[in-house]
C-alpha cells in the first residue's frame, strides 16, 4: 500500500491557513498510536471542515475506532496533534461534542428518558432539562410510547435509538458516531441517514466510521479511507471517483463487423453488455466508429466511478474484500 | 467555567454518584442488602434470648447432705451463714432416706447430685468423682466445722471502692480498641467488596467509553468510591441504628463496655471518619483491580492478594495495638491502609486530638494518590482498541486447539 497520504485538491482545505485553526471542526496530523508492540494507527490526518457529514472508511481493524478515540482525547496519541474547533486537548470543550461509540452501552434498570438525560448531564445539560428534551426527542423519532419504558425492556434497534438521542439531547455542533448503522435494520439504517443529513442541513458536523461503503456514498462530502493504520486518501468522495475513468456500457444488435475495431482491447462481456474504460478521446470519435463500423447500437451509457471501486484502487483489493467480508448483507444490499 | 468547556472533576464525579447512589439505593436487592446483617443481629439477639431462657431453666447439680434429720439442719445452717463470705455449694437435704448407700443416691437422674455427704457431724463422709471432690473439699470441710460449731476464723475488713487503677483502665480500652478495629476490618471488608463487581457491570454495560469521551477519568472513579462510600454509610446508619436499639433495650444484660479515652460521642465520630478512609483506601484499591479485570471470576482471582494482604494489615493492627510508641506502632500508624486501624485504637488507648487531624489529612492524601494511579492504569489497560482486538479474541476462541 501506499504509504505517501494522498490529499486530494478538494480534500485539502488548510489552504496555508495556519495549524489549529478553527474553520475546521477536526483536524488531525501525523496521529501514531502502538499498543505494546502492534502499530495500531500510524501516521493518520485527517481534517473534517465545519458543517461538513465526513467520513472514515476501512474493514474492521483497520484503526477507525482507535483514530477516533485518539481525535476525542479518550486516548493520547503517542504521536502526532489532534484539534477539535482548534482545541488540542478535545474534552476541554466536551459540551460541544456529541460520541456514540461503536460498542453501544446503557444502564438496563434505568428509564429510556433518564438514559437520555444523564448522557446529557455529562456533557452539562442540567437533568431535569435533559429529561424534557429527551422526552421531546423521543416522541420526534416514533419511541413516545417508551419513555417510561425501562432499557431493558426495549428491542436493541430501540435501546440504540435511545443512546443516539442521547449523544444529541445536549445539542452538540460536532457529533461523531463510531460504526453508527452497525445492527441496525433497513427501516432504522433509513432512519439514521435521514437524521444525519437533517443534523448537517441544520449547521452540525458529524463524523461517521463505517465499513460499508454505501452509506459513505449517498451521505458524505468528504471521506477518509483508512487501512492498516495509515489513510491512503482523506478528501472529497466526488474527486475520489473521479481517479477513476468512467465506464462505457455498449450494448449492440450485431455481435461482430468492422465495429469491433472500435473497442479497447481492455473490453470485457458482462452478459449482453461490454463494458470498457472510456478513451482518452471521448465519447463522439467512438461513437462515430461504432456507426460507420455497423454495430447496431442498442444502448449506450457512460457511468462514472463508484466509491467502492475508488476504495479499490486507492485500499487495494484486499481491504476491498475484507470490507466486504465485514458487511453484513442488509448493509451491502442497503 | 464556560458554557462551552467540560464538567469540573467535581461536578462530573458528583453526576456519576448520584447516578450510582440512585441506582444502588433504590433497587430491590439493597433492600435485601439492609434486611440481611438485620436477620443476622435479629438470629444473635433472639439466641441469646433463647440461650439465656434454657439456662434459666436447667438446674446446676447439688451436694446431697444425707445425714441425720438434725445434722442435715444444722448443715443447711452453716452453709446460709458461710455462702456470702466463701461460696457454698447448693444443697439437697435428703431426710428420712437410706444413707448407707450413697452411690445410689448419685446414680438417680432426679437428684442430679454431684457429691453426697453422709455419716454424722463428728465423721462425715463425702462420696462423689474425683475432681468434685478435688474441687469441694475444703468448702464441705468448713461447713461441717461451723454445723459442729466450731468457731471460723474471721476479721472485721473496712472496703473502698476504686475505678479499677491505670493498669485496669488501660487493659480495658486495650478491649475497647480490639473491638473497634475488629468492627472497623469486618465492615470495610464487607462492604468495599460490593464496589468490586461495580465497575465490572460499567465495562459490562459498555457505558465506559461514553463517560470517558465526556468526563475526566479521574471523575469516574471519584464519583463511584463515594457513591459506594454513600450506600455504605446508608447501611451503616440502619445496622447502628438497629443494633443501638438492641443494646439499649439489653443494657442490663449485658457487661459494662469500658469507655474509650477520647469519650464516646468523639469516639463514634472518628469511627465513621475512619471507616470512610480505610473503605476509600481499600475501594481504590478494589476499583482499580476491577477496572482491569474484564469478568466478576477474574476480579475474585486478582482480588485475592489485595485481600490477604488488608488481612495482615488486620493483623498487624491488632499486634500493634498494644505496643504504643513502638516502631511497629508507629509504621502501622503511617502505612496509608493500617493507619485507620491504628489511629481509631489511638482513640480509644490516647486522648490526644491533634493526632487525627494529622492521619486523617494524611489518609486523604493517599486516596488521591490511590484514586489517580487507578484512573491511569484503567486508561491504559480498558481503552486501547476497537472491535478488531475482540474479533482476535474471539476467533482464538474459536480456532481448534
Amino acid at each position: 500500500m501506499d504509504d505517501v497520504l494522498e490529499q486530494a485538491p478538494h480534500g485539502d482545505k488548510s489552504g496555508g491557513r495556519p495549524a489549529g485553526s478553527t474553520d475546521y471542526a477536526i483536524e488531525a496530523r501525523g496521529l501514531v498510536k502502538r499498543f505494546g508492540g502492534t502499530l495500531a494507527v500510524n501516521g493518520v490526518d485527517i481534517t473534517v471542515p465545519r458543517g461538513a457529514i465526513y467520513g472514515i472508511l476501512g474493514p474492521n481493524g483497520a484503526g477507525k475506532t482507535t483514530t477516533l478515540r485518539m481525535i476525542l482525547g479518550i486516548i493520547d496519541p503517542d504521536e502526532g496533534i489532534r484539534r477539535i474547533f482548534g482545541e488540542d486537548r478535545p474534552q476541554r470543550i466536551a459540551r460541544r461534542i456529541g460520541y456514540l461509540p461503536e460498542e453501544r452501552g446503557l444502564y438496563p434498570a434505568m428509564k429510556a428518558t433518564e438514559a437520555i438525560a444523564f448522557m446529557g448531564s455529562l456533557r452539562g445539560l442540567p437533568q431535569a432539562e435533559g429529561r424534557r428534551r429527551g422526552a421531546e426527542l423521543m416522541e420526534e423519532y416514533g419511541l413516545g410510547h417508551a419513555v417510561d419504558k425501562k432499557i431493558k425492556e426495549l428491542s436493541k434497534g430501540m435501546a440504540q435509538t435511545v443512546q443516539l438521542l442521547g449523544t444529541l439531547v445536549h445539542r452538540p455542533e460536532l457529533v461523531i458516531l463510531d460504526e453508527p448503522f452497525s445492527g441496525l435494520d433497513a427501516i432504522n439504517q433509513g432512519k439514521l441517514e435521514g437524521l444525519i443529513r437533517q443534523l448537517a442541513a441544520d449547521g452540525t458536523t458529524v463524523i461517521f466510521s463505517t465499513h460499508v461503503i454505501h452509506h459513505a456514498e449517498r451521505l458524505c462530502s468528504d471521506v477518509a479511507i483508512i487501512a492498516g493504520g495509515k489513510v491512503p486518501y482523506a478528501g472529497s468522495v466526488e474527486v475520489a471517483r473521479d481517479r477513476l475513468p468512467p465506464q462505457v456500457r455498449l450494448e449492440t444488435r450485431n455481435e461482430d463487423g468492422p465495429w469491433r475495431a472500435a473497442l479497447p482491447t481492455s473490453a470485457t462481456r458482462d452478459g449482453e453488455a461490454w463494458v470498457f474504460e472510456l478513451p482518452e478521446s471521448g465519447i463522439e470519435p467512438l461513437l462515430r466508429s461504432l456507426i460507420e463500423g455497423n454495430a447496431g447500437i442498442r444502448s449506450l451509457s457512460i457511468e462514472r466511478a463508484g466509491l467502492h471501486d475508488a476504495f479499490v484502487t486507492i485500499a487495494g483489493e484486499a481491504a476491498a474484500k475484507a470490507m466486504e467480508a465485514n458487511a453484513p448483507a442488509q448493509e451491502t444490499l442497503a | 467555567m464556560s458554557d462551552t468547556s467540560r464538567l469540573s472533576l467535581w461536578q462530573a464525579a458528583y453526576v456519576i454518584a448520584r447516578r450510582d447512589f440512585s441506582a444502588i439505593v433504590f433497587s430491590k436487592v439493597f433492600l435485601l442488602f439492609l434486611i440481611g446483617p438485620l436477620f443476622f443481629l435479629a438470629i444473635m439477639a433472639g439466641g441469646g434470648a433463647i440461650g439465656g431462657m434454657a439456662a434459666s431453666g436447667i438446674s446446676e447439680p447439688t451436694l446431697g447432705v444425707a445425714m441425720s434429720r438434725q445434722d442435715n439442719a444444722a448443715v443447711g445452717r452453716a452453709a446460709g451463714t458461710l455462702d456470702p463470705l466463701v461460696g457454698m455449694p447448693d444443697l439437697t437435704i435428703i431426710d428420712g432416706e437410706d444413707t448407707t448407700a450413697p452411690q445410689t443416691l448419685l446414680d438417680d437422674e432426679d437428684r442430679d447430685l454431684f457429691a453426697v455427704l453422709t455419716g454424722t457431724l463428728q465423721d462425715p463422709v463425702l462420696t462423689g468423682p474425683e475432681n468434685e471432690i478435688e474441687r469441694w473439699e475444703g468448702e464441705v470441710a468448713m461447713m461441717v466445722g461451723a454445723a459442729r460449731g466450731e468457731a471460723i476464723p474471721q476479721a472485721a475488713i473496712t472496703t473502698r471502692l476504686t475505678d479499677g487503677g491505670i493498669i485496669t483502665r488501660q487493659t480495658a480500652q486495650d478491649a475497647t480498641a480490639r473491638a473497634g478495629i475488629l468492627l472497623l476490618f469486618m465492615l470495610t471488608m464487607f462492604l468495599a467488596g460490593m464496589i468490586l463487581s461495580n465497575l465490572v457491570e460499567e465495562k459490562g454495560n459498555k457505558i465506559i467509553e461514553i463517560l470517558a469521551a465526556a468526563i475526566p477519568m479521574d471523575a469516574v472513579f471519584v464519583g463511584k468510591l463515594f457513591a459506594m462510600l454513600g450506600v455504605s454509610l446508608v447501611g451503616l446508619t440502619v445496622w447502628g441504628a438497629a443494633a443501638g436499639a438492641i443494646l439499649y433495650l439489653g443494657a442490663s444484660a449485658l457487661p459494662p463496655i469500658p469507655p474509650p479515652a477520647v469519650g464516646w460521642p468523639l469516639f463514634f465520630g472518628l469511627f465513621v471518619i475512619y471507616f470512610s478512609m480505610s473503605y476509600l483506601l481499600i475501594g481504590s484499591v478494589f476499583i482499580t483491580i476491577g477496572s482491569m479485570a474484564p469478568t466478576v471470576r477474574e476480579v475474585q482471582t486478582i482480588s485475592l492478594p489485595a485481600t490477604i494482604m488488608n488481612l495482615m494489615v488486620f493483623f498487624v493492627s491488632m499486634f500493634a495495638l498494644s505496643r504504643p510508641g513502638s516502631a511497629i506502632e508507629i509504621a502501622a500508624a503511617l502505612f496509608p491502609l493500617s493507619s485507620p486501624y491504628m489511629m481509631l485504637a489511638r482513640a480509644a488507648q490516647d486522648g490526644v486530638l491533634w493526632w487525627h487531624l494529622a492521619a486523617i489529612a494524611w489518609q486523604v492524601l493517599w486516596v488521591a494518590i490511590f484514586v489517580k494511579v487507578g484512573a491511569g492504569l484503567f486508561r491504559r489497560q480498558v481503552l486501547k482498541s476497537g472491535s478488531a482486538g475482540r474479533e482476535k479474541k474471539s476467533k482464538r476462541r474459536k480456532s481448534p486447539a
